[in-house]
């Protein structure tokens, strides 16, 4: 039994270690392609890293009372709890994390507690424009779910599964049993929400630096800023292998998974790149518009 | 001494070591701090090292275009010079900038200003003149509202001379910056907490009303 558990923290940290390194070496190489895009070199691929090891390192660092330390903690168990309830590799035991039956209900519910915890330690801070992104945050957040939420009681409807890795087994054998070629619906209406799951433009009305310097995390700084960083990383690679498990047949290696994700993600790098941001209002606007009518259409279709 | 009387001495000692935050009225005086900034002895051999570093390779700029010489700044992130390469990006939040770039003149209006973000940054923080202005006032040296040396109010780290020193200029001085913090030879905050009194005194003399708290957390 302790030796069962043992093994288990062990693929734990292991498969944690392989997302937090991937995540922000994924960091890095988006940050080169978008400057690519505006015809510069860009930073190093591991610009990340020093920046985080610079962050912690800092002498000193101000703290506005506890509910400002609890912030990037929350933060950080909503980008862990999100990853680990995700299988990342189908069929590996040290990439299969904690999946099991119904997990995806839960880690809808965590992609939303992070942001959620950011909230409480932001609000201390005092600072006026945290309060101002996270209820953009929030907002925007309310939005995109409806047509994500539509997305997934299509498919659940379709699979009839809650579990990501039975939705994973369901999608093996061919790319054509993939939800992408089966609920094309769905998947658009997901992908159109999973841009404004990612914060890139044209739906980065939290973090505007021109608008709001720069939304919650305005008073974070030294490791809090640290963490952020961090999870980041994390819950970008989450999203990513939720997304892959979901709608483009999950991977059965590191390497698919590793090029499924990579592609995914340019996805919304090259969006991002060619669209200015959307106003907050345009932005909720936007989510409650085509994409949930595209989400409602892929559940009429499933109860036809 | 009976142990009342240590006790009341070094109550009194710790008053006086507490500043006035006399420009706050009462009821603002709750809100802010109204502690000293101290010194804070950095790592040891490798350590330190590692943390310079990783410091000069992650330059981040403070967002404040203090004077006509931010229009300088604008282009280093455009392709023509790409500052992101050398790992230098601009944050629009004084808590997680580390270069303060002065840019040129530095009006006595925004040196509070000035000295509010500096206090704000979280050390090790460097700043760097850009332009004749930060060194002696250049074409503003008998100015009635301009300060005529900036070290005077704020550590500085490195100047770039000139009237405006072109992008390249900045990149270079960047670069020599990241040479010298990576030799440790920047400790602009060790150098502020120790001579806090001179620095505040001076920066009183030029800003006359000053409705803000003595240090700024």
């Amino acid at each position: 039994m302790m030796k069962d558990i043992a093994i288990k923290a062990g693929y734990t940290l292991i498969s944690l270690f392989v997302i937090t390194n991937y995540g922000l070496l994924l960091g890095g190489t988006m940050a080169r392609v978008r400057a690519k895009v505006q015809g510069r070199i860009g930073q190093p691929v591991w610009q990340p890293y020093i920046d985080i090891i610079k962050n912690n390192v800092l002498r000193t660092g101000i703290s506005h009372g506890v509910m400002f330390y609890l912030g990037p903690v929350f933060r950080l168990a909503g980008g862990l709890g999100t990853y680990l309830f995700i299988p990342a590799v189908y069929g590996s035991l040290v990439f299969a994390n904690f999946a099991f039956s119904g997990d995806l209900l839960l880690v809808m519910y965590f992609i939303f507690f992070g942001q959620l915890g950011m909230a409480l330690g932001a609000g201390q801070s005092g600072h006026p424009y945290s309060p101002i992104g996270v209820a953009r945050g929030l907002a925007q957040m309310s939005a995109f779910e409806v047509p994500f939420a539509l997305s997934v009681i299509a498919i659940a409807a379709q699979y009839q599964t809650l579990s990501v890795t039975e939705f994973v087994a369901l999608q093996q054998g061919g790319i054509l049993n993939w939800i992408v070629f089966t609920n094309p619906l769905a998947t658009i209406a997901a992908m159109i929400s999973f841009l404004g799951m990612s914060m890139g433009n044209p739906f980065s009305i939290v973090i505007a630096p021109q608008e709001i310097p720069i939304g919650p995390p305005t008073e974070m700084q030294s490791s809090f800023l640290g963490m952020l960083q961090t999870n980041r990383a994390i819950f970008n690679g989450a999203k990513l292998v939720l997304f892959m498990n979901l709608y483009f047949g999950g991977a059965t290696s590191v390497l698919s998974m590793v090029v499924k994700t990579f592609l995914i993600y340019l996805y919304t790098v090259i969006v991002g790149a060619s669209f200015p941001r959307f106003r907050a209002d345009q932005s909720i606007r936007f989510f409650l518009g085509i994409p949930t009518l595209i989400g409602i259409a892929a559940v009429v279709v499933q109860m036809i | 001494m009976k142990k009342d009387e240590m006790n009341e001495q070094i109550a009194q000692i710790d008053k006086a070591m507490r500043l006035g935050n006399e420009g706050l009225s009462d009821d603002q005086k709750a809100y802010f701090c109204d502690q000293r900034p101290e010194r804070i002895d950095p790592y040891h051999g490798i350590l330190e090292r590692f943390a310079n570093w990783a410091r000069a390779e992650s330059l981040w700029i403070l967002g404040f275009g203090t004077g006509c010489g931010a229009i300088e700044l604008r282009p280093l992130m455009t392709s023509r010079y790409d500052m992101y390469r050398y790992g230098i990006q601009p944050r629009p939040t004084p808590r997680q900038a580390g270069v303060f770039v002065i840019g040129g003149y530095a009006s006595v209006k925004t040196m509070k200003r000035i000295v509010r973000s500096y206090e704000q940054m979280q050390g090790p923080k460097f700043v760097l003149g850009l332009g004749s202005c930060t060194i002696n006032g250049g074409m503003y040296w008998d100015s009635y509202n301009t300060i005529n040396r900036l070290d005077h109010y704020i550590p500085v780290d490195i100047y770039i001379a000139g009237c405006m020193p072109r992008p390249e200029a900045l990149l270079a001085g960047f670069n020599r910056l990241k040479e010298m913090i990576k030799a440790g030879q920047c400790d602009g905050m060790n150098s502020y907490a120790e001579n806090f009194d001179w620095y505040k005194k001076n920066q009183k003399q030029i800003i006359k009303h000053w409705n803000m708290p003595d240090y700024n957390w």
